[in-house]
């Protein structure tokens, strides 16, 4: 076992060296442009990207014409936000989203309201779920789109996406998602859920940074979006530039494994990350895990370890490659804006902890971290005031803090 | 790994990870003793609460013990481990001078981490009201 352990594949993943080596002769051998048109070297290059464009649009059940290739899902939930907002703006100005979107989406939509936009964000209920419902009450006449994220991020639970899209339909609204955390974790499907819009990113799913991919339906309805970068017309006129063919082939190769070994690999990771969370909760008190208990993506676990701050149990436990909620790992020293929405309380942020596994986690592996996480928990709650009062019976919430 | 992509944010100087790893004075003193002063600063909603024990000598006036327990950052832990390495044989008024500048360049806290070496200083000078402050109510 090599130390130390990976455990953060919300972030990204490895490039699965299957994906590699289909990559590999893209930089050197096959080299062409995919728009030369009059060349062999432009075909063969073409013909990859053609294969790729295939590829990706299986693992959500869409036609391969309707994938634009970006640089990447940031991208692609600019595209989407900004190019519906710009082409459908005498239709409306509303748009509605949830207040635990990926940043990609939430600074888009600051950005859009600066232009005169104007966006609802929804609540999510205490496990970090938005309800079809509650979209359907947020429509007005006005609104052109609803974006709500397939899984999140951080506590990685999933949405009720097929009956959100299903009141959009209903409503005549255009719906996104970003796809990003349920690619290759849950199955997707743009025509029984309902999508118009969706982004994806190659890099989440064992795939190479710097491309991801917007889908845009062409039919029922027919979707029009405005550019946002201008040059050459590639990919329908929808986003201009030359493309990053060994990307997109590796991008292809890791959905077609993907859906490849989907229910195996799946089932194994999901193992694995109960394994995780039964194994910390046997062993310690109070600990409380954040997000859904069922509807959650397979690699993910997030645990609020009561009165251990998150920077220094990650500081604790640096074979363990993970994230925290708390202020002290952020730049703005708040702590988590998705915790938070959800009603955690900013006590209970500081002390959380994103467990991310994935394809390469071993039980081998997951057995160190329950032991790691175990020991240094123990260790900082011995020297954790709060645990020695909540101890004692005394009511932290009884108590005048003296807050910075 | 290459050293230079190892200093980012969460880099933490080797004297902050040696008081992570071995606090100083970690625990606690009774907090009924009429001679031993307890300070308690942070909030758990800021991330961080340090709870900062002197006992003192009456005759000498002198600190001859201190205890710590924090619920915080790597940096606030090493903080309070060092304020209480450092009252300990401090008079009142000596230990009532320690500038939580002292503490950052002790430690080398980078900016972002400042707040923890005040937080440090504040919970020394909540210690010592805490105990003039019970000397006060037995005379009265």
């Amino acid at each position: 076992m090599k130390l130390p352990i990976y455990l953060d594949y919300h972030a990204t993943t490895p490039v699965d060296p299957e994906v590699f080596r289909a990559m590999t002769p893209y930089f050197t051998e096959i080299f062409g442009n995919a728009s030369s048109r009059n060349h062999e070297f432009g075909w063969t290059a073409e013909s990859a990207v053609a294969q790729g464009r295939e590829q990706v649009a299986q693992l959500i059940g869409a036609s391969e014409r309707e994938i634009i290739f970006t640089s990447g899902a940031t991208e692609s939930d600019n595209l989407a936000l900004i190019g519906i907002a710009e082409m459908y703006q005498e239709r409306g100005n509303h748009l509605i989203t949830s207040s635990i979107e990926h940043k990609a989406i939430l600074d888009t939509c600051a950005y859009l309201e600066k232009k005169d936009f104007t966006v609802t964000y929804l609540q999510p209920d205490q496990t970090g779920q938005i309800s079809a419902e509650a979209v359907a009450a947020a429509i007005t006449p006005r609104t052109i789109l609803v974006s709500i994220m397939a899984a999140n991020n951080e506590v990685g639970t999933i949405n009720p996406i097929a009956a959100i899209g299903k009141v959009c339909k209903e409503r005549g609204v255009l719906f996104h998602t970003d796809a990003v955390q349920a690619a290759g974790r849950i199955p997707l499907s743009v025509e029984a859920m309902g999508i118009d819009l969706l982004s994806l990113s190659a890099h989440k799913i064992y795939g190479p940074k710097g491309i991801g991919a917007l889908y845009v339906r062409r039919r029922n309805p027919r979707v029009r979006l405005a550019p946002m970068i201008h040059g050459g017309g590639h990919e329908r006129g929808m986003r201009s530039g030359t493309l990053n063919v060994p990307g997109i082939v590796g991008f292809g190769k890791a959905a077609e494994l993907a859906l490849r070994n989907f229910e195996t690999e799946n089932k194994g990771i999901a193992l694995l990350r109960d394994r995780l969370w039964n194994g910390i909760r046997e062993q310690l008190d109070e600990v409380y895990l954040n997000g859904h208990p069922t509807e959650r993506v397979s690699g993910n676990l997030n645990v609020s370890f009561a009165y251990v701050e998150g920077e220094s149990l990650m500081m604790g436990m640096k074979e363990l490659a993970v994230s925290s909620g708390s202020a002290c790992t952020s730049a703005s020293l708040e702590p988590s804006y998705v915790l938070k929405n959800m009603g955690v309380g900013d006590d209970l942020a500081h002390t959380s902890i994103r467990f991310g596994l994935g394809r390469f986690t071993t039980a081998e592996e997951i057995d160190f971290a329950i032991k790691k996480v175990v020991a240094t928990v123990r260790r900082l709650r011995d020297l954790s005031p709060l645990y020695e009062m909540a101890k004692e019976g005394i009511d932290l919430k009884s108590i005048q803090w003296t807050g910075h | 790994m290459d050293r230079s992509l190892r200093r980012g944010k969460m880099a933490y100087t080797k004297k902050v990870i040696d008081h992570y790893e071995n606090p100083r004075n970690a625990g606690s003193l009774d907090k009924n003793a009429p001679n031993v002063g307890t300070g308690m600063v942070g909030a758990p909603e800021c991330g961080d609460v340090m709870r900062l024990q002197i006992e003192i000598d009456e005759k000498t006036n002198t600190i001859k013990d201190a205890k710590f327990k924090t619920f915080g950052c790597g940096s606030a832990i090493a903080s309070s481990s060092v304020a209480t390495e450092w009252v300990k044989g401090k008079t009142l008024d000596e230990a009532l001078s320690i500038k939580n500048t002292d503490i950052v360049e002790e430690l080398s806290l980078p900016p972002i981490k400042i707040h923890c070496s005040v937080l440090a200083e504040d919970a020394i000078k909540a210690a010592i009201t805490d105990y003039m402050e019970k000397k006060k109510e037995k005379k009265e």
